[in-house]
């Protein structure tokens, strides 16, 4: 019979660190994981989770019962649904979580093989890190080079290239390098700020948490370090103001008889109260009179805070419309031209009609053209292509209906972004990131 | 002068991401509702939701699934929280559809698969196009691939092979006619950080989550606390013990925790050292396989 578990002992040194450890104050660093089976990419996350101590006792059982080999396969800690495990393949993307004294982090485990660039694309669009695995006996193949590029096209600001199986090359140096070499050579043709190659064995777990002895040539951190380290705070557009009105609030109520505010999300920049501001697409200009966060008035109001604004006169606004600096407003415009992911099974077209979300605007469009189709392997640019097939990526030109208040994606990351729906299907459809026209 | 930094804690960012979801769905989808069923996790999703909309009330109801195992506490608690915040509460009554004969309840006395369908009349009856659940990602494997939006056909069934693909944080709530999108502001909290915040917001729970002497029997490793539902079986020993609940489900059901935390702040030091996930403790509906959460959210369960 199965014993029943031991109370805590709330006055243990244990409890009394771990309180602490989870009461302090942290930040969230968002990582997207690429990779297939092959790379080690599921072993890697179950390291880290198993490390870090995100994993618990009894899914640390089921994995040990599950396990075919002589040691715990902590990849199994991963695999979520039953197609998954039978098939022995990861279907869609994947959330997890563990957190170190210094930070959380959400991982977006994306799938290596089966639809790639639509998971990779969904798993990179919120990482503040990417992480590219490498199996070190193989090198870089065409598969690292898309996940790498695929990062840049959605600007992670941070790439982590883990070169893994290091057991298996005799941790050798040389061939470490041979790959460090041989990314940063193909990073620098790339939009990647910042590249850290870290040697490691997910399996033993060398370099994963701590530096390992077996490279006593790496004179880097080991991956969770710089996990834990990376400075994000300044991959934050600060400068340019923009607010997307989301929500129009209006009590109606005694207690707030005249009370009316523009909730929202801060896109980017900074709001603070007695700002002068202009609201798109009126072009009228007011002032800040308060802003209203969830536990009452504050100053000032930064991405990704969620606020409700309210402006010194009655102005008409509504949701879609945008709240701006009058000496920096975003481009009004209806001609897009983006960058396009295409997840859909029927192929973009020209003359194709789809319905556009961009922040919190929803608008039509017709596609103009199909500048070029890219090679995502060779980055070549096939300009002869008349349409994107599923998992493409391609230069596309669109007229929308209205305008959409817009700056490019490499400035501004949240205005910069928007999503195709098919307005039969309501799938959502394709990725866009805008271009300079 | 000194530079601010401009950075979010973790649960100022997870509360910002939550706000957001919420009031997406209440600028795009006509008739949304809230699933409550007095768990910390929907106290802490309706409390976002109040946050989300003040000064002004919730724009939408709040729906109860009553499976008539209740803990009393739980009712109570329940209808104080409706009536402080002015909202609409809707109850889909398990006891009500067995007595018209639409549902039959397990041989075990489990009333957990046929909410599913006792949920789905009340969301067709009452024209529900979105449902907000507390459901989290780190609560089981089925839920980590779970979508913000996630979208379910006109039997409410999910199919996580064919998701919507969810960018940035451009959800897209368009459906057709029937359809309906269940909507998981919590996706991105984990069980700590549930905790953290009921402790800085001084939110106020259900008593049974923290560690009080109770009356228990031993089932399968697992104390069972006595009350109107479980009831002492042929040789088994009724004993005093602190215990306190970690999740809150049906009466008959959920087991409790030996633990001495009568305090938020305990019960985080508790969770933090505690090295077993709150389901497989607590819930026996969750012990049949290791697919039982797949299965059921395939049916149109939360």
């Amino acid at each position: 019979m199965t014993p029943v578990q031991q109370p805590v002992d709330l006055h243990s040194e244990a409890a009394v660190q771990a309180h602490d450890i989870a009461v302090a104050r942290k930040d969230i660093l968002r990582i997207a994981t690429a990779g297939s089976v092959d790379d080690g990419k599921s072993t890697l996350i179950g390291r880290l989770l198993y490390d870090s101590k995100a994993v618990f006792e009894d899914q640390y059982e089921a994995v040990e019962r599950a396990s075919k080999g002589d040691y715990v396969d902590l990849a199994l800690l991963t695999d979520g649904l039953r197609a998954e495990r039978e098939q022995g393949i990861t279907i869609d993307v994947a959330y997890r979580y563990f957190s170190t004294p210094r930070r959380t982090f959400i991982l977006a485990d994306t799938p290596g093989h089966v639809q790639y660039t639509r998971n990779m694309v969904t798993g990179a669009s919120t990482a503040d890190l990417a992480i590219v695995l490498v199996d070190a006996r193989k090198g870089m193949l065409e598969q690292s080079r898309r996940h790498a590029f695929l990062a840049s096209l959605l600007r992670v600001p941070h790439l982590v290239v883990a070169v893994n199986k290091m057991d298996l090359v005799d941790w050798s140096e040389t061939t470490y390098e041979a790959i460090r070499e041989e990314f940063t050579a193909f990073a620098a043709k790339l939009n990647i700020p910042d590249l850290t190659v870290v040697p490691i064995s997910a399996l033993n777990g060398d370099n994963v948490v701590t530096r390992s002895e077996n490279t006593p040539w790496y004179e880097g951190p080991s991956l969770l370090h710089h996990l834990e380290h990376v400075h994000v705070a300044s991959d934050r557009n600060l400068v340019d103001a923009r607010f997307p009105v989301q929500y129009v609030i209006r009590p109606q109520s005694d207690a707030h008889h005249d009370y009316r505010g523009y909730a929202g999300r801060v896109a980017s920049g900074v709001l603070r109260t007695g700002d002068e501001v202009q609201v798109l697409p009126s072009g009228l200009t007011t002032t800040i009179a308060g802003i209203d966060g969830p536990r009452g008035p504050v100053d000032e109001a930064f991405p990704p805070m969620s606020v409700t604004v309210r402006l010194t006169d009655d102005l008409d606004v509504s949701r879609g419309d945008l709240i701006c600096r009058p000496a920096n407003a975003p481009r009004a415009t209806q001609d897009l031209d983006a960058m396009i992911c295409w997840m859909a099974d029927e192929p973009l077209r020209p003359r194709q009609r789809l319905a556009i979300k961009h922040t919190t605007r929803s608008v039509r469009a017709m596609v103009k053209d199909v500048v070029y189709r890219l090679d995502v392997n060779t980055l070549h640019r096939d300009q002869g292509a008349a349409e994107l097939g599923l998992n493409d990526i391609g230069r596309v030109v669109l007229r929308t209906t209205q305008p959409l208040f817009v700056d490019d994606y490499a400035r501004n990351r949240a205005t910069g972004r928007f999503i195709l729906v098919d307005e039969a299907t309501n799938a959502t459809v394709g990725a866009g990131m805008l271009v300079a026209p | 002068m000194t530079t601010p930094d401009y950075r979010l804690s973790q649960l100022e960012t997870l509360e910002a991401e939550s706000i957001h979801v919420i009031r997406e769905v209440v600028a795009e989808l006509e008739r949304p509702v809230l699933l409550f069923s007095g768990g910390k996790d929907s106290i802490v999703m309706l409390e976002l939701a109040r946050k989300a909309f003040a000064p002004a009330r919730i724009p939408f109801p709040v729906m109860h699934v009553d499976t008539g195992l209740n803990f009393p506490e739980v009712l109570e608690f329940r209808d104080k929280r409706v009536a402080e915040l002015g909202v609409e509460l809707v109850v889909a009554s398990v006891p009500d559809a067995i007595a018209a004969g639409t549902v039959k309840q397990e041989p075990n006395g489990s009333r957990n698969r046929i909410q599913t369908p006792v949920l789905l009349d009340a969301v067709e009856e009452h024209g529900f196009t979105a449902l907000f659940g507390g459901a989290r990602r780190d609560e089981d494997k089925a839920r980590a691939k779970e979508r913000m939006f996630s979208f379910r056909d006109e039997f409410g069934q999910w199919d996580p092979k064919n998701q919507r693909p969810e960018l940035w944080d451009l959800y897209n709530g368009r459906i057709h006619l029937g359809e309906s999108i269940r909507v998981f502001p919590l996706s991105n909290w984990t069980e700590l950080d549930i905790w953290q915040y009921i402790l800085r917001e001084e939110i106020a729970i259900p008593a049974l989550y923290l560690a009080e002497e109770r009356e228990v029997v031993e089932r399968q490793g697992m104390l069972y606390a006595v009350n109107e539902f479980i009831r002492p079986r042929d040789g088994e020993q009724v004993r005093r013990e602190s215990v306190r609940y970690r999740t809150v489900g049906d009466a008959n059901l959920t087991a409790a925790v030996p633990s001495e935390a009568t305090t938020v702040e305990e019960v985080i030091a508790e969770i933090a050292v505690t090295r077993m996930t709150e389901r497989g403790a607590t819930r026996g509906d969750d012990k049949v396989s290791d697919a039982a959460m797949e299965d059921r959210k395939k049916e149109g369960y939360f």
